[in-house]
């Protein structure tokens, strides 16, 4: 899915007073769906409006589908769909209202009713907004998003505060956005999300980029994996430890378990256990450690409390 | 359920004639379905027309009540819309994100001021027809030029809608619900509406002549009552706040 850039930020610096929400941020997201994850207070919502016009960066250049998008915002704004985090509705506007209205913006849009019953909203569509549940507040947001068939949508954490149906419908339309050949950039929190659905996710702390990478090049550039298995206690770990490639550690955690840390693939396994044959071992409760994002999100952005 | 290709991109913004009409159409629907939007705009200047016009509680001078009333509470309706009713709706719409949403959509800016003005031109359509019918059904008999009269009418919007406008783009949705509530009803009664000017002492006339709402009712009274020409000197004051008051909020309006 890589090929011109949809968005690219360099060197972006953002400050409200004393404050800098972001600090020299460079960024790049190609097609498909970009997840950017980060603490609260991160800078993932400044960035985010930087990149839809809402904000002016302090310096640095932000491009968005190649255009800047301040200064060229309306031939930007009909190509992008942004779902803030909450809000942007009449609260007297009943759902299908507010999304015919935003649909007749467009040159081109989706059909309303599709939407509303491919979101699940079909109940829902004489219901003013402020009745809506915070649910379906955010599924008429995502479908507010999208109706005007853009190039590219911003989602504002789109499942934040959704029941686990709700969630997967969610995520199956990023997946048949991306199908399609929208892109999509999303903030989040929630980690499965991320694995679920990005092609590529950045990390972002403190105003910078952290990580960036494919979910399964993060989790495996981030930190090693860990293999354990049981056996007979008191087995010569340095006799295995010879066998395995150099980086690795091994050692027996309590009588009768051993944990091997390094990094575990399918020939790791296979030296294991061959280990364990000839030395009449028999392996119990093998289990390989894939170390999740959240793992690696935590590593990279510390286990303190952030306000 | 849908099929592959369904989401495919065709992006483009619609055509701005269709886009402001679609969004003066979207924010008179929201108007008119407020309940405290209509008890300002069309309740409260139809019940003080109705109640002073047919009961003489004030003394509003030599000839019909009515003569006297009907001009004040054609301004009080277009301050009720332009200004007051303006002003609680855009700052709620700011609160609550829409003027942010908006702003990412193909409708510009401009288009959407435009929109809100159209808005406030049509619903100030219906409240003066609505008031008029009143007006002829208690025995009034208006004078004058409706070209003087029309000039009044829009000036006035243009003034009550700067303030109202700056008010909403700069304080809180909460601030301005009661503040401007709050100038609704001391302008109501010191703004020449219902009370003629002249009850007030010398010193506060002055003052008072200053006002928009007292420049929109005298300037109406002059033409639809006495059937004078062009009221210059209102017109000039309407003028004046008109350019002051949108100058500012074009200056100070903070859309989020």
């Amino acid at each position: 899915m890589r090929s011109e850039p949809v968005v690219q930020v360099r060197s972006l610096v953002k400050r409200y007073g004393a404050k800098t929400a972001v600090d020299g941020l460079d960024l790049e997201a190609g097609a498909g769906v970009t997840a950017v994850l980060g603490p609260n207070g991160a800078g993932k919502t400044t960035t985010v409006e930087t990149c839809e016009g809402y904000r002016r960066p302090d310096s640095g250049t932000v491009r968005v589908l190649g255009l800047d998008p301040v200064r060229e915002a309306s031939a930007l704004r009909p190509r992008i769909g942004v779902m803030l985090q909450s809000g942007g509705v009449y609260s007297g506007a009943r759902a299908d209202e507010m999304l015919r209205h935003v649909a007749r913006l467009h040159a081109h849009p989706l059909d309303v009713d599709t939407l509303i019953e491919r979101l699940g909203l079909t109940g829902c569509g004489r219901t003013s907004y402020r009745r809506l549940s915070g649910g379906q507040q955010q599924r008429l947001a995502l479908a507010m998003a999208v109706v005007g068939r853009p190039e590219l949508v911003f989602l504002d954490e789109p499942t934040a505060g959704l029941d686990p149906q709700a969630r997967r419908a969610t995520w199956d339309l990023v997946r048949d956005l991306r199908a399609d050949g929208v892109s999509v950039i999303l903030t989040t929190h929630y980690m499965d999300e991320a694995e679920q659905l990005a092609d590529d996710v950045a990390i972002i702390d403190s105003g910078r980029v952290v990580a960036q990478g494919s979910p399964e090049a993060l989790c495996r550039g981030g930190a090693e994996n860990t293999l354990r298995f049981t056996g007979r206690p008191g087995l010569d770990v340095g006799s295995l430890l010879k066998a395995l490639p150099v980086d690795s550690s091994a050692g027996e955690v309590t009588p009768g378990a051993y944990r091997i840390v390094g990094k575990v693939n399918p020939q790791l396994l296979a030296t294991v256990t061959s280990w364990c044959a000839q030395h009449g071992v028999m392996p119990d409760r093998i289990s390989v450690e894939r170390h999740t994002l959240e793992d690696v999100f935590l590593e990279l952005t510390g286990k303190e409390l952030r306000s | 359920m849908t099929t592959v290709g369904t989401f495919a991109p065709k992006p483009g913004a619609a055509p701005l004639p269709r886009m402001i009409a679609a969004q003066a159409a979207l924010e008179t629907r929201m108007l008119l379905r407020n309940g405290e939007q209509l008890l300002l705009t069309v309740v409260i200047p139809t019940l003080l027309l109705l109640l002073f016009g047919s009961v003489d509680i004030v003394d509003t001078g030599a000839g019909k009540a009515v003569d006297f009333l009907a001009p004040g509470i054609l301004a009080l309706a277009v301050m009720s819309t332009a200004f007051t009713g303006q002003a609680i709706a855009t700052g709620f719409e700011r609160r609550y994100g829409v003027l942010k949403r908006l702003a990412s959509s193909p409708l510009p800016r401009w288009g959407l001021m435009t929109a809100k003005t159209a808005s406030v031109l049509v619903t100030e359509v219906l409240q003066v027809v609505l008031l008029t019918v009143i007006a002829y059904a208690l025995g009034w008999s208006p004078h004058g030029d409706p070209l003087s009269v029309l000039l009044l009418l829009v000036l006035g919007t243009a003034a009550f809608s700067g303030l109202g406008l700056l008010m909403a783009g700069t304080l809180k949705a909460e601030a301005t619900l009661a503040a401007a509530n709050l100038v609704f009803l001391l302008l109501l009664v010191g703004g020449g509406v219902i009370v003629p000017l002249d009850k007030f002492p010398a010193g506060a006339q002055d003052v008072l002549a200053l006002l928009p709402i007292t420049a929109l009712s005298d300037g109406l009274r002059d033409v639809l009552q006495h059937g004078a020409g062009m009221p210059v000197g209102d017109l000039a004051v309407l003028v004046v706040w008109a350019v002051v008051g949108l100058a500012a909020a074009g200056r100070f309006f903070r859309w989020e």
